[in-house]
């Protein structure tokens, strides 16, 4: 389709089948019918196999008219990337177009106490029982745990084979009484993630994604969807003028939820959007150190800014393919983010000493000092960012490993 | 003048060590940094009655116990290694380094005493905290001898039983007192980072003042550079105490199928960080060691304030990060010494600041 085809179509569809007083879930299913609820996805599953830049145009319009487009927040669309890209005709049929609708909210259950960088390492355990398994075992870090109706969950299921090999890729119910959440709280206060525990939690074996076995492979699928996520920022939210209406009320409850756990996710990225006017109303801007060390900053955010332009280029032309230039720009973000907080501590400088509404950009300054941290944690350490950029980019040789063998056998945490 | 602590005073250090281990725990912290005051007054009394800590560095004349800079630098790396919460900083280190580097003999006479015995607590209250350059010029005397401007962040400033302010006047700087009932005096707590540190801010209009002494940049100067070797002790106390913390927890911490604490980069990582460590360190300590000696050197004090600001900083950022997610949590204790870093680094000028004085001190010719 060309482009203009493209913008008139989706215009043409929004006249005939939008109303503001439709239900969200309503609307959206006329979305997904239609297929213009995930465009990028094949014909055969709700999709118009559009490329980028024809999806661009979709958004486009989408925005220009201030209408509700598929549900796409938080941990959902890593399941439904995964879902799409592993599971079954009849997995895709059950679980994405409730994704996509908003009606099922999901989380990822990755993470454990015991495992996390070392993922793979993973001890929560998966024992067949007939067409169900039974899980055992303690998830962490879990975002939007506590409003999700499903999980993703990567489970041991062979503890005889290598580690790699003894993870499967599960569908799990959230709403079961073998699964419990409590929320955790961060060292900035925010209490964004969950820990989960799994006592004698159910999943019916149609829900295991792939073979039993190829959880690790799959779940290396939602890992460099995770990445990207974090090199490319997190995009705006889809505005929405403020015209009333069912469909709009229905999807503002719906962002204030998604959104909740990540309200203060631009302050890890150290808010260097926020560094010259800091600098210009304290008066910082005529210290020559400062103003180097905000050079320094601006020359890193613009050339990430340029890199990350040409990672998505490169992406199209290599159609759609998951590159390790993910990994790259995830450090790069950390690197961003920790000189960001450096440049604001000095043009602070005592003031830095200060939190809360009262303190500088409302609290804002203090949040990205304390926030910061994270970024270089979450979604896979800068460590483990280098191992890959090393390893897989450079192709330099891999270090020994010492886990090798049956996962019985290797040395964990207790 | 010295190289090594001698054996007392590693022995006073054990004494002072135990007394923090039971009474300055994290959990300690935890509960303190949630009430306005943010001390024990039980833990004050124990500390300045029985031990006579509060009075370590003051002259026995005014009835301290007549140790110097070595001791008082002892009693604080025990502090920031526990993450004492109370009002000794802004008490005992820098009003009474204020009284007895900036008042005349009948206040040291009358106020020493006071803050030794910990008696009364005494918070300093500086319009600036970024540059001794800029003391005296937000407070200043009227001609009719009141007091009137407002000093953002007070240390212990609700807490404290009485105020010590330097201020302008048309005739120079001086230190004065203010009863904390004075008229024009409005304090207000500001929440900070950190809170097992207390920040007030503290605003006079023509309040009454008692001049307490006359103060020349000289003096202030020396003021500052004790005060920040002071903080410097705490903060490399707080320092060691998260790397050796952050290495046993690499040493256990298993991840593929080893410990952490077996991979070259952590290692790598943990043995630079134990080199700015021991730089900072030693620089600190030699420079009380000179202090004590009456031996110092006039750069030194910044250089050592620049070092452990940088320092301090990078070891708690160390610390989250090899800890991995754990270290990003609320329960986990890093976090806390993570924000006693992070305000410690600005606190009386950050490194930056530091580094240009010190350059100044050494001759180099003033930039602007
Ligand atoms: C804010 C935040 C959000 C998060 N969100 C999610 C989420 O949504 N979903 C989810 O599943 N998880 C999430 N996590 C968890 C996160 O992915 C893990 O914390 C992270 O992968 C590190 O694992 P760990 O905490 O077990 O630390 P560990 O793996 O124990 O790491 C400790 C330290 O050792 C280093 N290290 C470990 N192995 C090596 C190695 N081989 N070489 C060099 N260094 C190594 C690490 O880099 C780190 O510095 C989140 C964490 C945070 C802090």
């Amino acid at each position: 389709m060309q482009l203009s085809e493209i913008k008139a179509a989706v215009n043409q569809f929004i006249d005939e089948a939008f109303s503001p007083d439709l239900s969200l879930v309503a609307w959206r299913q006329r979305l997904v019918a239609a297929g213009w609820a995930a465009p990028m996805w094949p014909k055969a599953y709700f999709g118009r196999d559009f490329s980028p830049a024809q999806v661009a145009v979709v958004n486009e319009v989408f925005q220009a008219r201030g209408v509700v487009g598929a549900a796409q927040l938080g941990p959902r669309r890593l399941a439904a990337e995964t879902i799409l890209a592993h599971g079954s005709d009849a997995q895709k049929h059950r679980y994405l177009p409730k994704i996509l609708t908003g009606e099922h909210a999901w989380c990822q259950l990755f993470s454990e106490p015991g495992s996390g960088s070392d993922l793979a390492g993973a001890s929560t355990k998966a024992e067949r029982q007939g067409d169900v398994w039974i899980m055992n075992g303690q998830k962490v870090w879990n975002t939007s745990a506590h409003h999700a109706d499903f999980g993703i969950l990567v489970a041991r299921s062979d503890w005889d084979v290598p580690k790699h090999q003894g993870l499967s890729y599960f569908l799990i119910n959230m709403r079961q009484p073998g699964v419990q959440v409590r929320p955790l709280r961060q060292m900035n206060g925010h209490a964004s993630f969950n820990e989960v525990f799994l006592t004698d939690a159910r999943v019916d074996h149609n829900d295991l994604l792939g073979q039993e076995g190829e959880g690790w492979a799959i779940a290396t699928t939602t890992l460099s969807i995770e990445r990207q996520g974090f090199a490319r920022g997190r995009g705006p939210t889809p505005i929405h003028r403020e015209i009333t209406g069912r469909v709009f009320e229905e999807y503002a409850k719906e962002i204030a939820i998604d959104n909740e756990p990540y309200t203060w996710y631009p302050q890890r990225e150290g808010r260097p959007d926020l560094v010259l006017q800091r600098a210009e109303a304290t008066g910082a801007i005529n210290d020559p150190v400062i103003r180097q060390e905000m050079a320094k900053l601006f020359c890193l955010t613009e050339a990430a800014k340029i890199s990350a332009n040409r990672v998505a280029a490169e992406r199209t032309r290599a159609d759609n393919q998951v590159l390790p230039a993910g990994s790259l720009g995830k450090l790069g973000a950390s690197v961003i983010a920790r000189q960001a907080a450096h440049v604001h501590t000095m043009i602070s400088g005592a003031e830095a000493m200060l939190s809360g509404p009262e303190s500088a950009e409302a609290g804002l300054i203090a949040e990205t000092l304390i926030s910061v941290p994270a970024i270089s944690i979450a979604g896979g350490t800068d460590e483990i960012q280098k191992n890959i950029i090393a390893e897989r980019v450079l192709g330099m040789p891999k270090e020994q490993r010492m886990d090798t063998g049956p996962f019985r056998d290797i040395a964990r945490n207790n | 003048m010295q190289t090594l602590y001698t054996d007392d005073q590693n022995q006073f250090r054990s004494v002072v060590s135990r007394f923090l281990e039971a009474h300055a725990t994290t959990s300690q912290a935890r509960e303190l940094q949630e009430t306005a005051s943010g001390f024990d007054q039980a833990v004050w009394h124990q500390m300045s009655g029985e031990l006579g800590l509060v009075g370590t560095h003051l002259p026995e004349a005014y009835g301290g116990f007549g140790f110097g800079m070595i001791e008082l630098g002892i009693v604080l790396e025990e502090m920031g290694r526990r993450l004492y919460c109370g009002p000794f900083f802004s008490s005992a280190v820098l009003s009474g380094l204020a009284v007895a580097e900036l008042a005349d003999e009948a206040n040291k006479i009358e106020l020493l005493p006071k803050i030794a015995s910990g008696e009364e607590r005494v918070a300093l209250v500086l319009d600036d905290l970024n540059q001794v350059e800029g003391i005296g010029h937000q407070l200043m005397i009227s001609d009719q001898g009141l007091l009137s401007g407002t000093a953002p962040m007070v240390i212990d400033g609700l807490s404290a039983q009485r105020l010590l302010v330097i201020a302008g006047s048309a005739t120079g700087l001086g230190l004065y007192q203010v009863d904390k009932g004075a008229q024009g005096l409005s304090i207000t707590p500001r929440v900070s980072v950190d809170q097992t540190r207390k920040l007030a801010e503290v605003v006079f209009v023509d309040t009454a003042t008692q001049f307490v002494g006359r103060v020349s940049p000289e003096a202030l100067n020396r003021f500052w550079d004790l005060a920040s070797v002071a903080l410097s002790h705490e903060m490399i106390g707080g320092a060691e105490r998260l790397l050796e913390d952050t290495i046993a927890y690499t040493k256990l911490r298993v991840q593929f199928g080893r410990p952490i604490g077996s991979v070259q980069a952590i290692k790598h990582r943990c043995a630079d960080l134990l080199l700015t460590l021991e730089f900072a360190k030693a620089a600190t300590q030699h420079v009380s060691f000179s202090l004590a000696a009456g031996e110092e050197e006039k750069h030194h004090p910044s250089m050592v304030k620049a070092m452990v600001s940088d320092c301090y900083r990078d070891i708690a950022i160390a610390a989250i990060q090899l800890r991995g997610g754990i270290g990003f949590t609320w329960e986990n204790d890093t976090h806390l010494w993570f924000r006693r870093a992070k305000c410690s680094e600005v606190l009386l000028g950050t490194a930056g600041y530091h580094r240009e004085r010190m350059i100044q001190s050494l001759g180099g010719q003033d930039a602007a």
